[in-house]
């Protein structure tokens, strides 16, 4: 079973996020940048069912050229190749066209059954490049998976949200996101670090894609951001020591910002 | 006036408060047309309530296959409706399976995606709080016919009556290479508490709680107040709580009136699921937790005497 795994590079969340003032885009210089924990879980997943089934894991990321350092995290846990969409005319892509870029780098990679993202990236938070894909690959969408099994041609899976549990199936090949409570990912094995960087990583351009620069990019995203302004940090209020009576002192409080 | 097509959220014959809230902001734009997808009947039970709520219009899209096939059949809904029917703008509510039906929608109508609004205008600007509620971001769609999605509890439900003139739609037929199968459900039982995002009062319990039995010390304080429960990553990985009720970067983001902490130390993606709440009250015995850089008001002390004081005294006040 072929396996195509979406993997996208984010700032870290334990670091500062910010947006440029410049053209209200992410600031990817200003934070650490990670491999999205998410996309570690699905490479795992992927190396999983790689292992049952046997099949090749591929690798998918489009980013700037440090997204390099995530490719290879994921190489290193076990996957076999990537392909790296990385173009200066993608910078300030909104949703639909990344969904597009991937797409188009989808196709790139020969007779794969499945395609596994994360549910929601921890920059964008769209919990939608999934979906959207599934829309123009023209592929059943298994998304918000919390648990999964392939079987003869067909996935069945427990999807997860705000509704409660959904049991649902599909048949091969079809796009899945997964979420946090799908697994546990691997550690990459000094082994598998050392693996990892003779690994074959295709880096492909929006030209290379069939796409024209002037297709992708801020220019060219159907929505704009009008203005941006960071928010003053809350800062911190009262704080008493219990000495007994620290939930009648909440309560009076409460009481005196008219809360009860 | 161009209608504003507005996806309807419903539970077992009953209208989600988020709709209420997409009906108000539809408003704004335009005329509201409320798109009900569902089983066959679902439209009569829900109709008054959408008229209530300012719906001039309901498009009822009714079929098994709208209950059974994953999401596409509401996008199939949507894009059949806007066809006809040219809308302003297609509102749908930023919950999970939202977001995917919205981006789905965007991209078979060729049209600019805004998601995750906080507020709109009736210009179609809508506010964003990104990060965390770090930044505040305004941004508009640009291309095609705007498709929006609206955090719950982002903008005011505001009654309005409307005439909820019934029109049916039937959804084209699926193929089935495309369509996931739906072959069991098994919905929250949320029993009385609110639901999370929409809940005015929110009480989340972290590691310091110590077990899944002792989270009863976290109910029943939630229960005095009329709170939903909520708790942090490492409650729910150590099995204390169920997942569902995560608050912060990937769980769910709160801005409840009111929101208490007890035994959680405040990393930075549990805050950003929470810090933009009105008033956040911490109890921590680590004085240097940093729940307290954002607390208005912290006890530093043990949640098993401090909670169940309060909620004590919460009870007495009710009477
Ligand atoms: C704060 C903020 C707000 C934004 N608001 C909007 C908006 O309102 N409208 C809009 O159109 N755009 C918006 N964008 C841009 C949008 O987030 C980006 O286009 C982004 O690349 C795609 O969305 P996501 O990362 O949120 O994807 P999600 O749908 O959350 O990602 C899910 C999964 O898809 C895969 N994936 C996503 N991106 C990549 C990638 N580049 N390479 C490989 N795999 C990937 C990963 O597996 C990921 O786990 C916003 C961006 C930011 C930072
Ligand atoms: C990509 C990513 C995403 C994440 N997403 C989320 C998320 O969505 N939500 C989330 O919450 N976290 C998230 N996390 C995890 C986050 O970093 C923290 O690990 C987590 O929030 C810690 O939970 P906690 O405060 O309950 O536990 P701890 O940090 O262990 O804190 C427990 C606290 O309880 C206090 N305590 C112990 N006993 C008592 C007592 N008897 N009375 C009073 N106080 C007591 C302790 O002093 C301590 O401060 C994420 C992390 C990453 C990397």
């Amino acid at each position: 079973m072929n396996i195509v795994v979406l993997v996208k590079q984010v700032p870290d969340t334990w670091s500062e996020r910010k947006l440029t003032d410049a053209d209200h885009t992410l600031d990817r210089e200003s934070a650490d940048a990670v491999l999205d924990e998410i996309n570690e879980r699905a490479v795992e997943e992927a190396l999983l069912l790689q292992e049952a089934h046997g099949g090749e894991v591929t690798v998918v990321a489009m980013g700037p050229g440090r997204a390099t350092d995530a490719i290879r995290k994921a190489l290193s846990m076990g996957a076999d190749k990537a392909v790296h969409v990385s173009d200066e005319s993608l910078h300030g892509s909104d949703v639909l066209t990344t969904a597009k870029v991937l797409a188009k780098a989808i196709g790139t990679v020969e007779g794969f059954d499945l395609v596994i993202a994360g549910n929601e990236a921890t920059d964008g938070r769209a919990g939608a490049i999934p979906a959207i894909l599934a829309e123009l690959l023209g592929l059943p969408q298994v998304t918000q998976v919390r648990k999964l099994s392939v079987e003869g041609g067909v996935i069945k899976a427990e999807r997860e949200t705000d509704e409660g549990l959904a049991f649902i199936e599909a048949n091969l090949p079809a796009v899945v996101s997964v979420t946090e409570k799908i697994n546990e990912p691997r550690y990459p094995s000094f082994k598998g670090i050392m693996a990892a960087k003779k690994k074959p990583v295709s880096t492909l351009t929006v030209a290379d894609l069939g796409l024209d620069a002037g297709e992708v990019g801020l220019g060219a995203a159907w929505s704009q951001v009008l203005e941006a302004a960071p928010k003053p940090p809350r800062s911190a209020g009262q704080r008493v020591e219990d000495s007994g009576d620290g939930g009648s002192k909440i309560a009076e409080y409460l009481v005196g910002q008219k809360l009860i | 006036m161009s209608e504003v097509l507005v996806l309807v959220d419903h539970v077992d014959g009953e209208v989600k408060k988020v709709t209420h809230e997409l009906l108000s902001a539809a408003r704004r734009l335009g005329e509201p047309a409320a798109v009900v997808v569902g089983s066959p009947g679902t439209a009569g039970k829900v109709k008054e309530s959408l008229a209530r709520y300012g719906a001039a219009k309901v498009y009822a899209v009714e079929s098994d296959d709208a209950v059974n096939h994953l999401v596409t059949p509401k996008v199939d809904a949507l894009a059949t409706i806007a066809g006809t029917a040219s809308p302003a703008a297609v509102l749908v509510s930023a919950t999970v399976e939202g977001q995917e039906v919205a981006g789905r929608l965007a991209a078979r109508l060729g049209s600019g995606l805004i998601y995750d609004l906080v507020d709109v205008d009736g210009d179609g600007v809508g506010t964003q709080s990104v990060f965390g509620g770090a930044f505040v971001v305004k941004s508009k769609v640009t291309t095609g016919v705007p498709v929006i999605t609206v955090r719950p509890g982002g903008v005011e439900a505001e009654e309005a009556p409307g005439d909820a003139v019934e029109q049916s739609v039937e959804l084209p037929a699926a193929d089935p290479a495309k369509v996931t199968r739906v072959t069991g459900r098994e919905p929250i039982v949320g029993g009385d508490r609110p639901e999370l995002t929409e809940a005015s009062v929110v009480v989340s319990g972290g590691r310091g709680v110590g077990s899944a039995e002792s989270f009863a010390v976290v109910e029943k304080l939630a229960d005095s107040l009329g709170a939903a429960v909520g708790a942090s990553r490492a409650a729910v990985d150590s099995g204390y709580y169920p997942h569902q009720f995560q608050v912060g970067q990937t769980g769910k983001t709160v801005s409840p009136q009111l929101y208490i902490a007890l035994g959680i130390s405040g990393a930075i993606q549990h805050r950003a699921g929470m810090q933009t709440s009105k008033t956040i009250i911490a109890v921590n015995k680590d004085a240097e937790a940093p729940i307290f850089e954002i607390a208005d008001f912290g006890v530093v002390g043990d949640l098993f005497t401090v909670a169940p004081q309060l909620t004590g005294e919460v009870d007495k006040r009710k009477g």
